[in-house]
């Protein structure tokens, strides 16, 4: 005798015990702190607060520990999070020339004002594994500096060198990207939804929270002759910037915190059109913490997205504003693949009987008409 | 950023819940044109607003949607108060309001001075809320359209001589116009530009 | 048999129905002008929710917004109370509003829904929420949103019937069988979710308000009480429902949405009724075998 599916809590309910239960693993080994994750995988927590559009070490890096790893769960956990707060205000726009760098380089010059920091990079590691890594207390020596190495610099020495793109202003053959007097804020895709054709504060804001894998893709199409342009990494710095808010009854800025981001601006050619000369244009990419790779794919995006302001020819895949912005949202996108997991039987359902219908007509020609008919 | 409303829960609950109630009651008006919804719970009157318009802005207006006063209103206590309460910018053109408060129907503008939607984006539009001393079923015009069984009738008291047929005109604009709600002390009536309406 | 209605306490620390007041009323904003638009989709700035998008988030954000202290919920996903979705979406209001929650579709002031429309026509006071996909119905005929506005902004569907007829041409008959395109109010051509077309005769002149939230794709559209919706169809190619030639196994019904259950390896099949209330009511009711009613329980 059939009897009609019951159960549903209690199955969910022992498949999250399930979970919790892998999710701590071996119970011999001792369960990882929030603070190893915030200190030892930093840059995994600077991709969750990055794509989560919500800057807390802590909070990101208790999203890395309840997702197993899994980062796109976590950075769905900290939107889900982010959700629930309310708004306090806007604050004033980060000021990223003032920025204390760890790291800036330019590869458009060889050397300039400030010069190349290198900072923390894996650039120029040789990708072995460090075997010493995996039992601990066995690392190479010197890999790691003692805490209070007088080599690294505190951070009030940290510096604020000027940027890389104004060295190009005198001649005017860079666009510089000044707000203009008719500038109005910009938009807030979180409170108005993206409507098409979207202006580029609203873009900018969708590519700096959409899925790094996503843009890096579609970055490195434009750089395979899916939409040219000639980029050059015209500056990249990552450090901590101050957040300042104008609380009204003040009516001036006070700094309210420091966040650490990651800045690329690329330079790339422009051979002019009739409204505008030739020179060189911008694309423009910034991720919380260090996320160069973030950084670099936005700004390659950013600009393939100009064309149409820049009147060049459109045709690739990065230059398409309603693909490009629809779809680099990895929370939107994991949801909605993962949804063909859910029932969907009243649906085959109905596609059954039409396929029994459709198949009947397919396999007897001449007759199939008034099957069909016969069937409606 | 000022008077940022509270949200969250130290204290909201009762918020939270009074708004909801209050847009219930729009919801269950707008979608029964034409039918008197009382509201169940309503604030003081604030300078010449009464409850019902004040307890429509307070659930449903902040610093998202400009608000356009008459301007006898809006030498009373009424603006600061919702600027207070709800955030909401106070504009002197009804071309650029998302909400309209007209306390005297007799000084109210032409329906079409507010914004109607455009083509694509139907509702980016205004919501008028016109003050009315009575509203009274069974009597007045006739209302027809989606949400209406069959037909229904409605009189308010003091509304001026042409403003039934600039509901109409606002009706033959459809799917453009602007959506009104008729309040009187403590109960209100919706007349979106769905409803049709003879007279 | 009486099924009592649920309730717990309230979860600390979130505001009532979890999104904050002013997503709530951007969302109220967005749902008064849907109703006065109706099968126009309005746009509103979605949030994320707790659970995945595609997974009923706008659904959830719709009910959020809607539900208050007294109301009384009711959430199926095809037709089911107890399916996994349906669950968890019903102790998430439970833990997040406290209110009660109920299986009986008569009880619910609410009634969230996944792909169906319950049995049991609903009354004025109540609300149906549907969970929508993509609402968009003109979308995998035109992927581009600037060129679907324009085409709802001017009322041509050509686009729309076209695809329907060649279907005829190609099949003989229209190949839709679920998200079967409406036309509301005589303006509006509208996706009614992925609802079967069994489904679609019901939305015609419902009484209850019927609202659509698609989350990930951030609109919100309505159906007033008493509004036409009408299938799209041809004069020479009549909309016409799914039929059945078997009856519930259960509980005898012979006007139900019917599910295909496989018995067994060898072919066997039974249907049985896809809206759970409805079937274990009639069997409650004595409409059948009484035995065969308890058994099933």
């Amino acid at each position: 005798m059939y009897v009609a599916v019951k159960g549903g809590e209690r199955a969910i309910d022992a498949a999250h015990d399930w979970l919790a239960e892998e999710r701590r693993g071996d119970q011999a080994i001792p369960e990882l702190t929030v603070g190893q994750i915030e200190g030892q995988l930093s840059l995994a927590v600077d991709r969750v607060m990055a794509e989560g559009s919500l800057f807390d070490r802590e909070l990101a890096a208790t999203a890395i520990k309840q997702a197993r790893g899994d980062l796109i769960e976590a950075i769905f956990l900290v939107r889900a999070y982010r959700t629930t707060l309310s708004r306090f205000g806007y604050a004033e726009p980060v000021d990223t020339e003032k920025m204390a760098v760890k790291r800036r380089i330019s590869a458009a010059f060889k050397d300039l004002p400030g010069g190349q920091v290198l900072g923390p990079t894996f650039d120029y590691t040789h990708r072995l594994i460090d075997l010493g890594l995996a039992e601990p207390g066995l690392e190479v020596e010197g890999a790691a500096p003692p805490p209070d190495d007088p080599a690294a610099p505190a951070h009030d020495d940290l510096m604020s060198p000027p940027r890389v793109v104004a060295l190009l202003d005198d001649e005017g053959l860079l666009e510089q990207e000044r707000p203009g007097p008719g500038d109005g804020d910009p938009g807030d895709i979180t409170r108005q939804p993206l409507s098409f054709p979207a202006d580029r504060g609203e873009r900018l804001q969708a590519l700096a929270r959409g899925d790094e894998g996503y843009l890096l893709s579609l970055g490195y199409s434009t750089q395979r002759g899916y939409g040219r342009t000639h980029p050059f990494a015209g500056e990249i710095r990552h450090g901590a910037v101050a957040v300042e808010y104008v609380p009204p009854e003040l009516g001036f800025p006070i700094v309210v915190g420091e966040i650490e981001v990651t800045e690329c601006q690329l330079i790339n050619q422009f051979a002019g059109s009739r409204e505008r000369p030739p020179q060189f244009t911008q694309g423009y990419g910034l991720a919380f913490g260090h996320g160069e790779r973030k950084a670099m794919s936005m700004a390659l995006v950013d600009r393939a997205l100009r064309s149409e302001e820049l009147g060049e020819e459109i045709g690739a895949p990065a230059q398409d504003q309603e693909f490009v912005l629809a779809h680099a949202d990895n929370v939107q996108a994991t949801g909605f693949v993962e949804h063909l997991k859910l029932p969907h039987y009243v649906d085959f359902q109905s596609e059954l009987e039409l396929i029994r219908k459709l198949r009947d007509r397919w396999e007897t020609p001449g007759q199939s008409e008034m099957r069909a008919e016969a069937a409606e | 950023m000022a008077g940022q409303p509270p949200s969250g829960p130290p204290g909201a609950a009762d918020l939270a819940t009074v708004s909801q109630a209050v847009f219930r009651s729009a919801l269950d008006a707008i979608a029964h044109p034409g039918k008197i919804v009382a509201l169940s719970a309503v604030p003081e009157a604030i300078g010449c607003a009464n409850p019902a318009a004040v307890a429509l802005l307070m659930a449903l207006a902040d610093s998202d949607t400009p608000l356009w006063i008459d301007p006898t209103a809006r030498t009373t206590a009424l603006p600061d108060h919702l600027r207070f309460h709800c955030g909401c910018p106070v504009v002197d053109d009804p071309a650029l309001a998302a909400f309209a408060l007209a306390t005297d129907p007799a000084t109210c503008p032409p329906l079409s001075d507010f914004p109607v939607g455009t083509p694509e984006y139907p509702d980016r539009s205004a919501t008028l809320i016109l003050q009315v001393d009575q509203l009274s079923a069974g009597r007045g015009v006739r209302l027809t359209g989606p949400g209406i069984e069959t037909q229904t009738s409605l009189a308010a008291s003091a509304l001026p001589p042409d403003f039934w047929a600039q509901v109409a005109a606002n009706n033959a604009l459809f799917p453009l116009g602007i959506d009104i709600f008729l309040a009187d002390d403590r109960r209100i009536v919706a007349l979106p530009r769905s409803v049709s309406v003879e007279f | 048999m009486t099924m009592p209605l649920h309730t717990e306490a309230r979860a600390a620390g979130y505001n009532f129905a979890f999104l904050d007041e002013q997503t709530k009323r951007a969302l109220r904003r967005a749902l008064l002008k849907a109703v006065a638009i109706p099968g126009y989709q309005v746009p509103f700035a979605s949030r994320e929710m707790p659970m995945p998008f595609g997974w009923g988030t706008g659904g959830i954000q719709v009910t959020a917004s809607l539900i208050g202290p007294d109301d009384v919920l009711k959430v199926i996903d095809q037709g089911s109370d107890d399916t996994t979705n349906a669950v968890s979406i019903r102790k998430f209001f439970r833990r997040m509003t406290g209110v009660r929650t109920t299986e009986r579709t008569e009880e619910a002031t609410i009634v969230q829904t996944r792909h169906r429309v319950p049995e049991r026509a609903l009354s004025d006071d109540q609300i149906l929420v549907y969970q929508v996909p993509i609402p968009e119905p003109l979308r995998y005929l035109e992927p581009r949103e600037t060129e679907t506005r324009k085409l709802h902004a001017l009322s041509e569907y050509g686009l729309m019937h076209v695809k329907l007829y060649e279907d005829i041409a190609r099949h003989g008959h229209i190949a839709t069988t679920y998200a079967y395109p409406v036309m509301v109010g005589d303006r509006y051509v509208m996706d009614p979710s992925p609802i079967p077309k069994f489904d679609n005769p019901k939305m015609h002149r419902m009484r209850s308000l019927q609202l659509f939230g698609a989350g990930r794709e951030q609109r919100v559209y309505a159906v007033p009480p008493f509004t036409s919706v009408r299938s799209l169809d041809f004069e020479d190619h009549p909309f016409a429902v799914q039929t059945w030639d078997q009856t519930c196994a259960l509980c005898g019904a012979g006007d139900s949405f019917l599910d295909e259950i496989v018995t067994d390896d060898r072919g066997g099949r039974m249907f049985v009724c896809s809206d759970s209330d409805y079937c274990s009511r009639r069997r409650g009711d004595g409409e059948t075998d009484p035995a065969r009613g308890a058994a099933a329980e």
